[in-house]
């Protein structure tokens, strides 16, 4: 596993209180910790962890645990 | 449906002239009425009672209506039990039952695109660090889902980091508010808060306690309605003037709102108007009579947005008096009607539909 997946990894169940084994099919407002102010803590979470700023459009594109990897991608983040 | 809305959110939200617009709200509007007529008896036998039935191809002047004190007295929902993603709840002036605003997760989303298109004009589609002119207390349970922890909400993914400016007893915390403002000196910072708690607690009590703070640099936002500033006697003119005089803020913008169509947001421009987008638009009726008044003329405000699809409320009468001033030719540049909020109508209760159920 790189060590970019763990991080990205860490980041939900910092933000959300989920386990490893929950994280693959997860979609934004699927529990209601994931909800519009749960999303922000996610967003500073990976602000934080990969050192980024993102743009509002990438922010409303992170719609599941999937998409968030290529929205990660467009700052050159490879999952 | 649902191609077109995804390629709503490509139109740049202040581009579309009159004919455009008018074509494409009308046809959105009735795709609207038809959707939740089919679907949600309530609205059905409202519409039946106050219009006389509905025709779908009508012109925009003559689309029908739920007056904004339904959402009071009825949960009115046009999607099954099982796709209730949440309710929303308005504050609820006294004495007023709350609105209660049933959403599913298409229409949250659409409502969250549409406010980050509508405001990526204002705070030009940054994320700027963010003063919240509220306490944290706004976000708490009990608040879940007001009309002011909805803004916060809402609003908060314009901002970085967002810093309360108040505390539980909302006054302000002036070492979080100096500290947020000497940390983010030269560059653009988000204020944002409800008009009155601007006043009270930002205005009011740093001018008794003799604070000093430059905000020059502040992008400041407010909404929430001058109702709780009319004893005050405190103007629009008057609130930029000293926000000017007091923090050197000059970029301030008022929106107008409401929980019954969240993020379909009206945002006043550099030229002091509030302004249309391609997600929404306003007529004005007559008081008494309900007919349509032409610019200039004062009436109640009818708004429309295209996204409520969980509820029947894509066009609403609301409570609040005001007047269109023009279209399509507002100094700023924006395309679309733009208007003027004059107040509510006192001691307002519009009837004839909860009498029809």
């Amino acid at each position: 596993m790189s060590e970019n997946n763990e991080k990205y990894q860490k980041c939900f169940m910092e933000a959300f209180p989920v386990q490893k084994q929950d994280l693959e099919g997860l979609k934004y407002q699927d529990i209601p910790e994931w909800d519009s102010i749960g999303h922000m803590n996610l967003v500073a979470a990976l602000e934080d962890e990969f050192g980024i700023e993102m743009e509002i459009d990438d922010i409303t594109d992170i719609s599941d645990f999937r998409k968030g990897k290529e929205v990660l991608s467009r700052y050159e983040i490879s999952i | 449906m649902t191609d077109k809305m995804d390629s709503i959110f490509d139109i740049a939200p202040y581009s579309m002239a009159r004919a455009e617009k008018v074509a494409f709200l009308q046809s959105s509007m009735s795709e609207l009425t038809q959707f939740h007529y089919d679907r949600c008896s309530e609205y059905k036998a409202m519409i039946d009672a106050l219009f006389g039935g509905c025709d779908f191809s009508t012109n925009l002047d003559e689309l029908p209506y739920l007056p904004v004190g339904v959402f009071k007295h009825h949960r009115l929902k046009s999607i099954p039990d099982d796709e209730v993603f949440k309710y929303m709840r308005s504050s609820g002036t006294s004495g007023q039952r709350p609105s209660e605003i049933v959403l599913d997760k298409k229409t949250a989303n659409l409502q969250t695109k549409g406010l980050t298109k509508t405001l990526n004009g204002v705070l030009g589609g940054q994320r700027l660090p963010m003063l919240v002119v509220d306490s944290e207390d706004a976000l708490g349970a009990n608040a879940n889902f007001s009309a002011r922890g909805a803004a916060i909400r809402g609003f908060s993914m314009f901002g970085r980091r967002p810093v309360f400016a108040l505390d539980h007893d909302l006054k302000p915390d002036l070492l979080r508010i100096k500290s947020f403002f000497d940390q983010h000196k030269d560059k653009a910072v988000f204020v944002f808060g409800f008009t009155f708690l601007i006043w009270t607690s930002l205005c009011e009590t740093l001018a008794e306690l003799d604070i000093q703070i430059d905000m020059s640099n502040a992008i400041l936002l407010h909404g929430g309605g001058w109702k709780k500033l009319v004893n005050k006697a405190v103007s629009p003119a008057a609130f930029k003037e000293r926000l000017k005089q007091q923090f050197n803020i000059s970029r301030i913008h008022d929106y107008y709102g409401m929980v019954e169509q969240t993020g379909s947001i009206y945002v006043e421009c550099d030229a002091g108007h509030l302004h249309c987008s391609v997600f929404n638009d306003v007529l004005i009726k007559d008081v008494i009579s309900l007919e349509n008044k032409n610019f200039g003329e004062e009436g109640l405000i009818q708004t429309l947005s295209i996204f409520p699809y969980s509820y029947p409320g894509h066009s609403i009468l609301t409570e609040d008096l005001g007047m269109l001033l023009g279209e399509d030719d507002c100094p700023c540049g924006r395309k679309g009607k733009y208007f003027r909020v004059l107040g509510r109508l006192a001691e307002a209760e519009i009837r004839g539909c909860s009498d029809t159920l």
